[in-house]
């Protein structure tokens, strides 16, 4: 498998991802597990941005995934990290499939409040379902992978390498998708569908691909958030939830495969001081951070580094 | 002569409004055909009904003596009937090459595969080889917002052909193209065309291109076709004259200006 420049630095930032997790304290170590395991469910709202669809409702991904696997533990005593992610996957993009049979059908705002209301009926259900702990949710069983059980405090840095390492393949992936023939075409579709339509291709399959596509990635992120919070609650699928990752897209932009990654540890580092700073108006500071990126990066985070490279061009 | 395309009846009714009555029409393969006709007269209709964008309210459409009726525009695409359009139709935000590309892709399967890179030499020699046959090689790289409008005209008209269509319909292609680049325009087109062996209908409003490419003419006026033949009995045609290229209006309203 021939690697491009890309690919490599995406490896090389990785490794020194993980390096600075080994050395880190730990509160930087789960600050940053669960800012990638967030940029996982962002890249799924990247992807559909990218075939210009805006979603409001990644949420349920993301709480299909957790609670996946936050009941796999629970109710069939599975607690192999592999497969209760696969089972989390799986089970979301079952979901997808049905869903985006009737999504595809929809664009801009109808699609955004479509995405919306199926993520509110499950957090609706969630919250009336005692067995699933109503609005407290409930705590998800520790993990073990292949028979091995991190021993007690190992567990957080172990689970950190992992999300590294998984992140990294799926951003090589989703490089590797966004430059494919679906991926292209999805920007195809964004430009101009009715031209796309006119060239033999079925945008809406296209489309159906990408929802399926984007649903499984941010399953896998909600997986990783259950596994390293140790818990889940009816508040993933919340609006505010999805609102959240459109945020993150927002702030770090659609160019590129790192973006969202690189967004989303911003993110837990700002809303972690601003916390820190004000406690009770904290949220301020993100709508004020939101602004200062739409007017001065409006094409996100993302877009320091293009600047860079064009200007060291010229 | 083989026919590749025949209306039967076709009509299309937009409330109250009928923007085609009974159209008859048969295009036999190989033919250059234009449509001629006033702004209102059915021929883009015409073109939407046969391309599958509009279902017709009544008719039948046969494509290589296959009913279409009902097909969508990408199964009709497919089957080897393809278009370009009035306002060309392009994906603004990537470059000519990136255009073509996803038309050489698009054509290649239905289905586009996942991590498959859309950039492969032999697609980007493909895209290549077409910028060279319309004779825009120089353009490959830029955006398409920045190439100028005959040169768009061109890649909408290079991303129908990519699939090898066995007929090609173009929606006014010199529409937006200033008069001195017309003439090269089409000439461009109609090269290529050739080359490619492909039977062309096209809408167009320049009675002097008409009249230099095509073989027949099918005039259209008020969602019916007037006059259907060989261009010089078309457009000598009184009611052609009348309600379509307004010469004998235009020849009454000389003669009563000389008369005062």
């Amino acid at each position: 498998m021939r690697m491009d420049k890309t690919e490599l630095i995406l490896l090389a930032v990785a490794a020194l991802l993980a390096a600075g997790g080994w050395i880190g304290p730990q509160w930087l170590v789960f600050l940053l597990t669960m800012a990638l395991a967030k940029a996982m469910v962002v890249q799924g709202v990247v992807m559909q941005m990218r075939a210009g669809l805006v979603t409001f409702g990644q949420g349920l991904f993301f709480c299909v995934g957790g609670y996946a696997v936050g009941m796999s533990g629970h109710f069939l005593n599975i607690t192999d990290l592999a497969v209760l992610l696969v089972i989390g996957v799986g089970v979301a993009v079952l979901l997808a499939m049905i869903l985006g049979l009737l999504m595809t059908r929809y664009r801009e705002i109808f699609f955004a409040m479509l995405s919306l209301a199926f993520s509110m009926i499950l957090y609706g259900v969630l919250v009336k379902s005692s067995a699933l702990g109503s609005t407290d949710g409930f705590n998800v069983k520790a993990w073990t992978l292949f028979g091995w059980s991190p021993a007690a405090g190992q567990g957080p840095l172990v689970l950190f390498m992992i999300i590294v390492a998984s992140s990294t393949v799926l951003a090589v992936l989703l490089h590797r998708y966004g430059h494919s023939n679906a991926g292209m075409m999805c920007e195809a579709i964004r430009e101009n569908e009715v031209r796309v339509e006119y060239l033999g291709q079925s945008p809406r399959w296209v489309l159906y691909m990408n929802y399926v596509a984007a649903a499984a990635v941010s399953a896998l992120g909600g997986g990783f958030m259950a596994l390293s919070a140790g818990h889940i609650d009816p508040e993933m699928a919340y609006w505010i939830t999805s609102g959240e990752f459109v945020f993150i897209a927002l702030l770090g932009g659609t160019a590129h495969v790192a973006a969202p990654f690189i967004a989303a540890i911003v993110f837990a580092v700002v809303r972690t001081y601003a916390i820190e700073l004000v406690p009770h108006s904290w949220q301020m500071i993100l709508g004020f951070t939101l602004l200062a990126i739409i007017v001065f990066l409006p094409k996100g985070l993302w877009s320091l580094f293009t600047g860079n490279a064009r200007r060291a061009k010229a | 002569m083989t026919c590749i395309l025949e209306t039967q009846g076709l009509c299309k009714e937009f409330g109250a409004v009928t923007a085609a009555k009974d159209v008859n029409v048969r295009i036999n393969k190989g033919e250059v055909v234009g449509v001629i006709g006033s702004n209102g007269a059915g021929k883009t209709t015409f073109i939407n009904m046969v391309t599958g964008y509009l279902k017709p309210s009544r008719g039948e459409i046969l494509f290589n003596n296959q009913s279409i009726i009902g097909r969508t525009p990408r199964a009709i695409t497919r089957s080897g009937m393809a278009r370009s359009f009035q306002v060309a139709q392009l994906f603004a935000q990537l470059s000519v090459l990136d255009n073509l590309l996803i038309a050489v892709a698009a054509a290649e399967s239905p289905f586009p595969a996942l991590l498959v890179p859309m950039r492969s030499a032999s697609r980007i020699a493909r895209a290549d080889a077409i910028l060279v046959e319309f004779g825009i090689p120089q353009w490959r790289d830029t955006l398409v917002t920045a190439v100028p409008q005959g040169v768009r005209k061109l890649i909408d008209i290079a991303m129908a052909l990519i699939g090898d269509p066995q007929m090609l319909l173009l929606d006014e292609p010199t529409s937006g193209v200033s008069a001195e680049e017309k003439t090269a325009l089409m000439d461009t087109v109609m090269r290529v065309v050739a080359e490619h062996q492909v039977t062309v209908l096209f809408v167009e409003h320049d009675m002097d291109v008409v009249r230099r490419y095509v073989s027949r003419i099918l005039a259209f006026y008020s969602g019916e076709v007037l006059a259907d033949g060989a261009p010089k009995d078309v457009l000598a045609n009184a009611q052609v004259q009348e309600f379509v290229t307004g010469g004998a209006k235009a020849h009454d309203k000389t003669q009563r200006s000389a008369v005062k």
